[in-house]
């Protein structure tokens, strides 16, 4: 995972001193290689988690209606 | 609730009424490229949004970040590109920013709008999706004979697609539809290329335990020489699910995708692709997606330890063998039994069985399933 992340585009976000070292000390002995990568991997599960509830119904009341009808006709209901 | 779509967002590229026929008008007037089956579906698997958020081909940023990180350039998790290939010839004179009409067999099927053509280093491709560049390995093959240059660009679909599997095909919306007349909250989805045996038969229903139902999920579409055909994998399904599931606990729909034997990447593909029909849950099988010896046992299921965001639940099953002394199926885990006990549920032996026309030991294969099969002159795609 490492060598790939590195190929990557990268900011700094700040994070406290003492956070960092207890993350430092957590992930002794994991895969994780690095704080940044530990925190890179718990962001991104938060953020999809979060971006999941913000996500939208992908259909019209009409377009539900075609399919149930399609649905109907294949024998799905 | 049923999965959100893979960026928040089901895609639907379809044009319809009015509009559509303007743009099949207006596609006679602009440069042509023709396509083959394989990319025809690759636009089908977009406008329908199974490739949700992709809107159209990758341009090249997406498609490098891919190939790097496993991601699209806006980060979401993305495993195997999904591109456009065309000769310099087929595209002399057409400008980023220029529409296109692809055609199949000679019917407009979409407008694309050209946002960029690049090159590609097909040994990269292929080092860094099929972790190898034999050209033994058929996706190695398939991207090898693919032409010098690639077009990125969103797409707009014009045309149909039709074929005798049309009936047995579901789109993302469809599938999200249904689950909710069905009630349905929590979906495992099992993809599959194979007639299925007590071991395909034993994960999903392993699975199913704890979920609300079933999406039987065979691919139809590019396969290699051997493999079961399409429409014999669906009526064997069908058989199994008549005489071995309660009612109304599987949807067996089929899937229109390519196959890339890409292994541990196309396992997380697959896993993205079952999320945009709406599946919580994906199960990820020994050696998922592989061929031959080009990736270990497990490494697909390793991959996913990658995806923290990748909101769907891969659930890692061991491979299942029959126990004649638990008269019954079983994993390394449930069975304590030596292996003299043990009947090893093997696909190529169960082939082989098939293919000399004997129906393999209602161990290894439903004889019910066996006998649809069989009804079948050559079940195999050929080469």
């Amino acid at each position: 995972m490492a060598d790939r992340e590195r190929k990557g585009k990268y900011t700094t976000v700040s994070i406290p001193v003492t956070l960092y070292e207890r993350i430092k000390k957590i992930i002794e002995g994991t895969g994780f290689t690095s704080v940044s990568q530990f925190v890179t991997y718990v962001l991104r599960e938060v953020v999809a988690s979060y971006e999941a509830e913000q996500a939208q119904e992908p259909f019209t009341e009409e377009e539900r209606r075609q399919i149930l009808e399609k649905l109907r006709r294949l024998g799905y209901l | 609730m049923v999965s959100r779509p893979h960026g928040g967002r089901l895609v639907n590229r379809v044009v319809r009424g009015k509009r559509r026929e303007y743009l099949r008008r207006e596609a006679g007037e602009l440069p042509r490229i023709e396509v083959p089956l394989t990319r025809v579906i690759d636009v089908l698997d977009i406008a329908y949004g199974a490739f949700s958020p992709l809107e159209g081909f990758m341009v090249q940023e997406d498609y490098q970040s891919v190939l790097d990180l496993m991601r699209l350039s806006n980060d979401l998790p993305w495993t195997i590109p999904v591109v456009l290939d065309v000769s310099p010839e087929e595209i002399a004179g057409i400008s980023e920013g220029d529409d296109i009409a692809l055609y199949y067999k000679g019917e407009p099927l979409a407008i694309m709008r050209v946002e960029e053509v690049y090159g590609w280093d097909k040994e990269e491709y292929a080092l860094k999706v099929y972790k190898t560049r034999d050209p033994a390995h058929p996706g190695v093959r398939r991207v090898m004979g693919m032409k010098e240059l690639l077009v990125g660009g969103d797409i707009d679909l014009i045309g149909d697609y039709s074929d005798h599997l049309d009936s047995y095909v579901l789109w993302p919306a469809e599938t999200r539809v249904l689950f909710r007349e069905k009630g349905w909250k929590r979906i495992v989805a099992f993809q599959t290329r194979n007639v299925p045996h007590r071991g395909h038969e034993y994960v999903q229903k392993a699975a199913l335990t704890f979920v609300d139902g079933l999406l039987v999920h065979p691919l139809i579409g590019w396969k290699k020489p051997g493999d079961y055909k399409d429409e014999v994998i669906m009526e064997a399904y069908k058989a199994l699910i008549k005489h071995y599931f309660p009612k109304d606990v599987v949807v067996l729909a089929a899937l229109r995708m390519n196959m890339n034997y890409a292994g541990p990447r196309e396992a997380v593909h697959h896993a993205i692709v079952r999320k945009n029909f709406g599946a919580t849950h994906f199960i990820v099988g020994r050696d998922h997606a592989g061929v031959g010896n080009y990736y270990g046992p497990y490494e697909a299921w390793e991959i996913f330890r990658e995806f923290p965001d990748l909101g769907v639940t891969p659930l890692f099953i061991r491979e299942a063998f029959y126990c004649k002394k638990c008269g019954g199926m079983a994993t390394e885990k449930t069975c304590p039994h030596g292996p003299e006990h043990r009947i090893k549920i093997s696909g190529t032996r169960i082939r082989e069985m098939l293919r000399r026309g004997l129906v393999p030991p209602p161990e290894m294969m439903r004889p019910e399933v066996a006998e649809v099969v069989l009804r079948f002159p050559n079940p195999f795609v050929e080469g």
